[in-house]
């Protein structure tokens, strides 16, 4: 902008020298930046409008009764518009968990790291890689994955019976949401 | 103070034109303009593409009045058009296979130009803008893809958003930003339909600047070399405008055989199941004009290194006029850098097929070395072969090397030689 130059009009006074010319530029200069700041303060409500809304965010956590799911069983629960995936593992399962070594892991992690019980595994139900839902791949499944856990049908992402990302192309384990037990049968996600 | 000179006779025209001379620019960019006397039908697909935004943008608008962008009313709202309105079921198949012979007009309308190197100096900025429109013209699709929340649209909706995640750190704010929530839900379904209503009025503004930078170089040709005289030209009004009326009702009575007897031909029947945000349909294909890029995506087995490949393979389109170092536009006297063309054209065939089907076995190494291909073509090949390759003589001029076999000055179609029908 500056660096324009600016030929002197046909109302420009006798003597409008050098000095002019600058505090001239100034002015340019200073009305850009208070322009550019003026847009940029009201663009941010149109970009923020897109943001979650207060109702959106206020779903904030749900309270699921879990006494039904027997052991190797899973149910699919809606917390935000996502699937939560609630199982309850068999004591196999647990154990098949916890004896993973790190380096077996593409996202290492321990199981106890991902559960509050041994017993429940509640985990978000999105494969980390573009977001599909991954299919139970436990007993009585056709098992299509290697791992006991979930098998992701759009890519062919595979996770172990913790959750945790064996093989495929999804970067991460899948995510753990923040839950809480209330009591013994009934938990409260988010 | 001073009015515009009009040169037309009509009162009305003239005092219309001498105020506002929109008459005269059309006259002009429309009816005098001159344009090469040798170019063939592949020219016409630029006008068939104008021609299919303006029959998408009509029946959209139609659309839209019975359409609703809610989730819980959207896939009943466009069952509503297809049972009940009153042609709602011609509407929706014509705006839907429309977007599919868009996409193909502009895939051989793309082609026409890397063939005969219709991006080259002085053409950059028609270029520049055609990729942006092809840009635009995906993202249209995309969203538009979406509105009918079905299963295959949801499920599209996830996946492509999801590509934004792969960015370290801003991935998952922007992903939340553009979902309006923490899943696909009502706000994604709603600015959807915002978006998509807008993008063509977009799309429709940057074509009036395509059409405008062209009009400043003016069209290329099958023989690449530039107009010399008025020997070497036609007026737009009536060769042209004929030629692409007649290229129309050629590519409608296409289009009609995919409108009237296979309308779902080019869709997909789990688009009819309405979306369940808790089940993935087992096989997820996109739309048959973006396997390509699909297959790209998943041929890197890492998940950043896919995304940023498949926005590279689109990008890379937009520095192409500097890195094609040919001096010679036309692939007709560049015999070896001719078979590369055609050997990408049939790169970009076979990744189409990759994309549609399974990564598994041969599709995994074939959609790697057709992403090998694509690159190459692009950075190695085109920078390489301008330099080595010696273009064959070309010809002193559009009308010497047309008139050449005898034909009269009259019959000018008609003594086209059979290599620039290609």
């Amino acid at each position: 902008m500056s660096t324009i130059a600016h030929p002197s009009g046909a109302g420009t006074a006798p003597g409008d020298g050098g000095g002019d010319a600058s505090r001239r530029n100034f002015l340019y200069l200073a009305t850009t930046a208070v322009g550019a700041a003026g847009v940029g303060a009201l663009a941010w409500p149109f970009i923020d409008s897109m943001n979650p809304a207060a109702d959106t965010l206020a779903l904030a956590s749900i309270e699921v009764d879990i006494a039904s799911v027997k052991p190797g069983e899973q149910i699919v629960v809606t917390w935000q518009g996502k699937p939560v995936f609630i199982r309850h593992r068999t004591p196999d399962e647990i154990k098949a968990a916890e004896s993973v070594k790190p380096e077996e892991m593409k996202d290492p992690q321990p199981d106890s790291a991902r559960v509050q019980k041994p017993e429940w595994l509640i985990l978000i139900g999105i494969c980390t890689h573009l977001g599909c839902v991954p299919n139970f791949d436990g007993q009585n499944s056709s098992h299509l994955g290697q791992f006991n856990g979930w098998f992701c049908p759009c890519h062919g992402s595979q996770y172990d019976t913790s959750g945790r990302i064996r093989k495929g192309p999804a970067p991460k384990n899948l995510g753990v949401p923040k839950y809480a037990f209330l009591k013994d049968t009934v938990v409260k996600i988010g | 103070m001073a009015l515009y000179p009009s040169k037309f006779k009509n009162p009305l025209i003239n005092w219309i034109d001498s105020r506002l001379p929109i008459v005269t620019l059309m006259h002009h960019e429309y009816i005098e303009f001159q344009m090469p006397r040798n170019i063939n039908y592949l020219w016409a697909f630029g006008a068939i593409g104008m021609l299919l935004l303006m029959l998408m943008i009509g029946t959209g608008i139609m659309l839209a009045m019975q359409y609703t962008p809610n989730t819980g009313l959207a896939f009943a709202s466009v069952e509503h058009i297809m049972r009940d309105v009153n042609f709602g079921w011609l509407l929706r198949y014509m705006h839907a296979n429309a977007g599919a012979f868009f996409f193909l007009a502009i895939y051989v309308h793309i082609f026409r130009g890397l063939y005969y190197g219709s991006y080259q100096k002085p053409r950059e900025m028609i270029w520049i803008l055609g990729v942006l429109l092809y840009l635009l013209m995906m993202a249209t699709g995309f969203l538009g893809y979406v509105l009918p929340w079905g299963q295959m649209s949801f499920w599209a909706a996830t996946v492509i958003t999801n590509l934004f995640s792969a960015f370290p750190v801003v991935g998952d704010p922007i992903v939340t930003w553009l979902w309006g929530g923490f899943s696909v839900d009502n706000p994604t379904l709603n600015r959807f339909f915002a978006l998509h209503y807008l993008l063509p009025f977009v799309l429709l503004g940057v074509v009036i600047l395509h059409v405008a930078a062209l009009h400043i170089t003016g069209s290329n040709n099958p023989l690449g070399i530039d107009i010399k005289g008025p020997q070497d030209s036609v007026p737009f009004h009536p060769y042209v405008t004929i030629k692409d009326i007649f290229a129309f009702c050629v590519y409608l009575i296409l289009f009609s055989v995919f409108l009237f007897f296979m309308p779902n031909y080019m869709g997909h029947p789990d688009n009819y199941i309405p979306a369940n945000p808790l089940v993935t349909p087992a096989h997820i294909v996109p739309e048959w004009y973006f396997l390509p890029w699909y297959a790209i995506l998943r041929a890197i087995p890492d998940k950043l290194g896919g995304t940023l490949a498949m926005f590279a393979a689109v990008l890379v389109l937009f520095v192409l006029p500097w890195l094609d170092t040919s001096k010679v536009k036309s692939m007709v006297f560049k015999p070896l850098t001719r078979f590369c063309f055609w050997l990408f054209v049939a790169d970009c065939i076979i990744l189409g097929f990759c994309g549609a089907n399974n990564p598994e076995g041969i599709w995994v190494i074939a959609s790697r070395l057709g992403t090998l291909y694509y690159f190459g073509y692009f950075l190695v090949l085109l920078p390489l072969l301008g330099k080595i390759e010696q273009p064959k003589p070309l010809p002193a001029s559009i009308s010497e090397s047309i008139l050449k076999g005898g034909g009269s000055v009259h019959a000018h179609g008609a003594t086209a030689q059979p290599m620039e029908k290609a």
